[in-house]
């Protein structure tokens, strides 16, 4: 931001469905501007009205091919669509090459969907810390729905489902895959699976060894909701229209059974815990201030002189920590 | 912290990446978050894309010699959805004289053929640090 008045005019420029401001206000919660708490304080209430859809799966299943036409599906059921595409950021350099636009550029016609690119920065749970943030503003901005894509690396991306309603795993028709999605623990964060690529070979084989597994399993979560398996080709939408109603049904029974209001309270508290992690990190062993502290300890933790429990506690001990200071008085009325 | 995003895009009917493909590489190991769009984007995809990743630079691979006509329609664009502070830079088969007209118009440094990737390189982060309070 060039100067802090601006902050003003970008949250009237939210509201008043201005895309510059969005996609500018996007980029201070990215970057852990601080001027983002305020603006989050004074959007908080007009967030919570989107429909968010998580999607997950492996590298080259054809998530983001996916995203595309289920966006243009959902948004043409009289939706105004956003989307948050995140890809890895190396940890090597820092710097990030985000290709899921490459899929999606038709989107770029339709002034009913919003498509940002985001770099996972270091978080390794499939989706970058502030996430979930940036789908509040796109919430408060005004988005129906809000399709989330994980970075899809292969490594456990579970997180996602802690920030979304409905979690659609991806899967393709390959030997084992089925086994690897049990392994990875995709069937406990799975609301729906979709079986793309069926235009390959294997992807009945797949479907069936998939929902024989999914019969064996105890109901794990979402009582009254039996895993769905769908079949699509998201090259040319064969099997979206029913994916796309398959979400509404997991959406409405999300509702029936008051298992909505559970998954966004559970949603909230994994926002608390992680801004609260986020801080605490910060705090302590990411303090430059107690770098030195921390080297003595595991110095002489090295030397024998002290084990790591008591130089954690010595840590803790001379840190002072979470002197947060905030009027709590809200708690008690 | 502020990471500086840059849109790499492939305007017009060539199909040859590689280049730009290159470049983005380069990019991302130098610390630089690239968003990479694809082939055959036309002007106003170009300037809708860096409005939604509100990038700081938009860089253009430009091989057909049609750089003359994509350059102004992209900064044309660009200006038509009130975005004034994004570089706009490129590289491609441009003469010297043609670069200059360019930049009078207000597009960034150009790359010809031959330019190592370090000074492609250098020029995002030259570029990024000197104007600061843009990189937001
Ligand atoms: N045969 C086939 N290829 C597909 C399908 N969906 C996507 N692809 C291709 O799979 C590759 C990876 O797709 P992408 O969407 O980038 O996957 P992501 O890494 O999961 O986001 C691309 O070359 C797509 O064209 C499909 O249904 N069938
Ligand atoms: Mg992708």
């Amino acid at each position: 931001m060039k100067s802090d008045n601006k902050i003003e005019e970008l949250m009237e420029g939210l509201f008043n469905k201005d895309k510059r401001a969005l996609s500018r206000i996007i980029t201070m919660v990215e970057s852990d501007k601080p001027e983002y708490y305020s603006i989050l304080k004074e959007i908080y209430g007009h967030t919570g009205k989107a429909y968010r859809i998580g999607i997950t799966g492996p590298p080259g299943a054809g998530k983001s091919t996916l995203v595309n036409i289920l966006a243009k599906q959902i948004k043409d059921r009289g939706n105004e669509v956003g989307i948050v595409a995140v890809d890895p950021t190396s940890p090597f350099t820092g710097g990030a090459l985000l290709g899921d636009r490459i899929r999606m550029t038709g989107l770029l016609k339709d002034p009913h969907i919003f498509m940002r690119s985001m770099a996972s920065r270091g978080s390794t749970g499939g989706i970058a810390r502030t996430t979930t943030h940036v789908a509040d503003v796109m919430d408060a901005y005004g988005f129906d729905v809000i399709i989330i894509e994980t970075v899809g690396v292969g490594q456990l991306e579970l997180d996602v489902a802690g920030a979304v309603d409905t979690t659609v795993v991806v899967l393709v028709p390959e030997a084992g895959s089925s086994i690897q999605a049990m392994k990875a623990g995709l069937i406990e964060i799975a609301d729906i699976f979709a079986i793309n690529k069926a235009d390959r070979e294997g992807a009945e084989t797949l479907k069936f060894e998939l929902q024989d597994a999914l019969s064996l399993m105890p109901a794990i979560k979402n009582k009254g909701w039996d895993l769905p398996v769908k079949l699509t080709v998201a090259l040319d939408g064969t099997g979206i229209k029913e994916l796309v109603d398959t979400i509404y049904t997991h959406k409405t029974h999300l509702e029936d059974t008051d298992h909505l209001n559970t998954s966004r309270m559970n949603q909230k508290k994994v926002n608390i815990i992680e801004i609260m992690k986020h801080r605490i990190e910060n705090q302590l062993w990411l303090n430059p201030e107690l770098e030195p502290t921390l080297k003595r300890l595991s110095n002489l933790s090295m030397e024998g002189k002290i084990d790591p429990f008591t130089a954690a506690n010595t840590f803790l001990k001379s840190a002072k920590v979470l002197n947060v200071n905030i009027d709590a008085s809200f708690l008690h009325k | 912290m502020e990471k500086i995003k840059v849109l790499v895009a492939k305007p017009g009917l060539d199909g040859h990446d590689r280049g730009a493909k290159v470049v983005a590489r380069a990019l991302r190991d130098a610390g630089i978050e690239v968003i990479y769009t694809g082939l055959h984007q036309t002007p106003e995809m170009i300037a809708e894309a860096a409005l939604q990743e509100d990038v700081n630079f938009v860089a253009l691979s430009i091989l057909s010699g049609a750089h003359m006509t994509i350059f102004p329609r992209v900064l044309d664009k660009l200006r038509e959805k009130g975005i004034d502070d994004i570089v706009l830079t490129g590289g491609g088969i441009i003469p010297a004289d043609d670069m200059k007209t360019l930049h009078e118009m207000g597009v960034g440094k150009l790359f010809g053929p031959g330019t190592s990737l370090e000074e492609i390189v250098n020029y995002f982060q030259e570029t990024s640090k000197k104007k600061e309070v843009v990189v937001s």
